[in-house]
């Protein structure tokens, strides 16, 4: 008997289910109502709410009147920090006049030696200020973990109140998960230096969320 | 990792005495509890959150063959590779396996208990397999070569002094002495191991039957790296950890990192389902599931089936008198703490661990802050009356247990020996009201006097008052 069919058949035994049947369409049942649990009172206003939380995650908020602002807020940010004008962004941003606000920006992939990765996000949460990725050919997951400095266009018209309503807007709109669902909320740290709340560890030491309707 | 909890006793001498570690683990108390503190409230109804998260794992524990059965069929439709292990070496014959199939000579790993229960990394170094700590802590524990103590902060033993002398030592750079400077120098020297890693190994918070998907909640960015840049992923996890679907993981994920950090939200929370696609740049080819048992499914459907709810925050033992005081190696494994306290001994065998179930005032706070709501104290007493129907308890303990009993069996002779005692002891308490010295009673009063009793019991008080 192999381990799987010695786990399996031990946790039987102990639970000792006379009717298999009634367990299955127990948990199919459970699946398909999938029923959310206590949940925090709605926002009165959920753009606030969010950016309210974003920046107590550490997380820089910007709001654009419109998408075509994004690259001069960017370059205006990046220059205030003194930080390297160039990146990468995905391809759904990359007909934005990066250039024009001196900005060097390749749509692809992000690499080691990116030092800024400009995204867009699925959705954005906002209970806890967090950032909703879906990853895909358009839409990499290393964008906003390989460059020191990830930069998010939010449009304001998808933040959502809690991640139970970011799942029933994913499995709205996509047929099954993405290979990575990447929820972000503010810059990587570590506090395992004497407990110590240290910004940047391996991932983005900082993060810019640019609120800019689509 | 070797189980030496034996060597209990003796450990807590050696760790009271450590004024370093003790200096160290003062600050578990502000930020960890005063953390949780903080951000507990934000929970709009946190008593019933808290019921639902323990319902929710209920749920799971109470059916775990089929809700096993639906997460490996919806992972397998994914095309990750679902795998079973009894024991740590089975899980270490199985990574090792993995990593030969691919040809993979260097692995990044992110923070995994479940592997520091089989010792996987020793396990992988003698397969000819290169496995770089990433986790900051893990990572300095690595070059160490020490244990975690903490299953959240596993470095919370250290000052930042041994750790800037270790960095200085290791790396062969000038010391550093900021924290900030000493985690730039760590990203900078894990850089690389992270890009060039062809296998990422990488625990898992949740298991989601829904989806078959892997969860991982992280701070650093770490665990995205290992799950992200190499070829094949390898996720270690208990078969205990499945949560139904993803609206339950999201109730759980409201308690565990303010539990466990005093974070509303962990930095990262990643769901990983299946391999990469064929057009996608980036993602693992190969995605390997381990379920580990470990002794696990004995637990099911018996007295200590709680325990299984655990969902590994750490906060039982932040809140812990005990541990506070003693930190994590002293209970001599991988678990600390109340949790550890308990699932030590049953994992590994109660007569391995003697002292651990009596390792505690039984004050109860660790059941007050679990996010689950684990009955802790109930299940250690339920250890220790295992131990005393086995025989384990010393004769002298057992003798003065089954004398207890049956002075409580006989109220009148109670009352008698009570009374007796208590003005005797206050005789021997003398014009200052102190004992120096109790016989059979030492261990209190080496250290300090114990104050005498007044001389009356509580019962005699009592009818007194009524009386009036």
């Amino acid at each position: 008997m192999n381990a799987r069919d010695k786990i399996l058949g031990r946790i039987r035994d102990a639970q000792n289910h006379a009717r298999a049947g009634n367990q299955m369409d127990a948990i199919a049942s459970h699946l398909e109502q999938h029923p959310r649990g206590p949940l925090p009172p709605p926002p009165d206003d959920l753009v606030a709410c969010f950016s309210e939380r974003a920046l107590k995650l550490s997380s820089d908020v910007l709001k654009a009147d419109h998408l075509a602002e994004v690259p001069q807020l960017l370059a205006r940010y990046l220059n205030e920090r003194q930080l390297p004008m160039r990146g990468v962004c995905w391809p759904s941003l990359a007909g934005l006049q990066w250039g024009a606000a001196g900005l060097e920006m390749q749509s692809r992939p992000a690499r080691d030696d990116d030092p800024v990765g400009v995204t867009g996000a699925f959705c954005a949460i906002a209970e806890t200020g967090t950032l909703m990725m879906l990853s895909g050919v358009e839409t990499p997951a290393t964008t906003s973990l390989l460059p020191e400095t990830h930069v998010a266009v939010v449009n304001p018209g998808r933040i959502v109140a809690t991640m139970e309503e970011a799942w029933d807007q994913m499995r709205k709109e996509c047929e099954q998960p993405p290979r990575a669902v990447n929820f972000i909320s503010g810059p990587s740290r570590t506090a395992d230096i004497e407990q110590t709340v240290t910004l940047g560890a391996h991932g983005p030491y900082r993060v810019l969320l640019i609120l800019a309707p689509l | 990792m070797k189980n030496t909890s034996v060597d209990f006793k003796n450990q807590v001498t050696i760790k009271l005495a450590d004024a370093k570690l003790q200096d160290a683990l003062s600050r578990l108390q502000s930020r960890f509890v005063e953390g949780r503190s903080a951000v507990i409230s934000e929970i709009h109804d946190l008593q019933e959150t808290r019921d639902a998260a323990a319902g929710i794992r209920d749920r799971v524990l109470n059916d775990l063959e089929h809700w096993l059965l639906q997460f490996e069929q919806q992972a397998t439709a994914r095309g990750a590779i679902v795998h079973w292990a009894e024991s740590g070496e089975d899980v270490n014959r199985i990574v090792a396996g993995i990593a030969a199939q691919h040809g993979v000579k260097t692995a990044s790993k992110s923070k995994s208990m479940v592997s520091e229960e089989c010792g996987l990394n020793d396990a992988l170094e003698q397969a000819g397999v290169k496995v770089m700590e990433t986790d900051l802590g893990e990572y300095i524990l690595q070059l160490a070569h020490e244990a975690p103590s903490h299953i959240v902060a596993p470095v919370v033993h250290k000052n930042k002094e041994e750790i800037s002398d270790l960095f200085a030592e290791k790396h062969q750079l000038p010391r550093k002495t900021g924290i900030a400077e000493l985690c730039r120098e760590a990203r900078e020297v894990l850089r690389p191991a992270f890009l060039n890693a062809e296998m990422g190994i990488s625990g898992g918070n949740f298991l989601v039957a829904e989806t078959g998907s892997v969860l991982i909640v992280t701070n650093e960015g770490n665990g995205r790296l290992v799950t992200t840049l190499p070829r094949v992923h390898v996720a270690i996890t208990g078969i205990e950890k499945v949560v139904p679907t993803l609206e339950d993981v999201s109730t759980l994920l409201r308690l565990l990192p303010r539990s466990a950090t005093g974070q509303s939200i962990t930095n990262y929370v990643s769901v990983l389902t299946g391999n990469k696609a064929k057009e996608d740049h980036e993602g693992p080819e190969h995605f390997h599931i381990i379920l580990l048992d470990n002794g696990r499914s004995k637990l099911i459907g018996g007295e200590m089936q709680e325990m299984l709810r655990c969902i590994r925050c750490g906060a039982c033992m932040n809140h812990c008198p005990v541990y506070q005081n003693i930190g994590g190696h002293a209970y001599g494994w991988v678990y600390p703490g109340p949790m550890g306290s308990i699932l030590t001994p049953l994992l590994g065998g109660i007569e391995k661990s003697p002292d651990l179930p009596n390792a505690s005032t039984f004050c109860g706070a660790c059941s007050a802050v679990c996010p689950v709501k684990i009955p802790l104290p109930d299940l250690l007493r339920k250890l220790r009356v295992k131990q005393l129907e086995n025989g384990m308890k010393s004769r002298q303990e057992t003798f003065m247990l089954r004398a207890w009993a049956w002075l409580s069996l006989h109220p009148a002779i109670y009352a008698l020996a009570t009374r007796a005692t208590a003005r005797l002891l206050r005789l021997l308490g003398g014009r200052d009201k102190l004992l120096h010295i109790l016989p059979g009673a030492s261990g209190w009063t080496d250290g300090r006097d114990l104050p005498a009793p007044a001389g009356q019991t509580f019962r005699e008080m009592y009818q007194q008052g009524k009386r009036k």
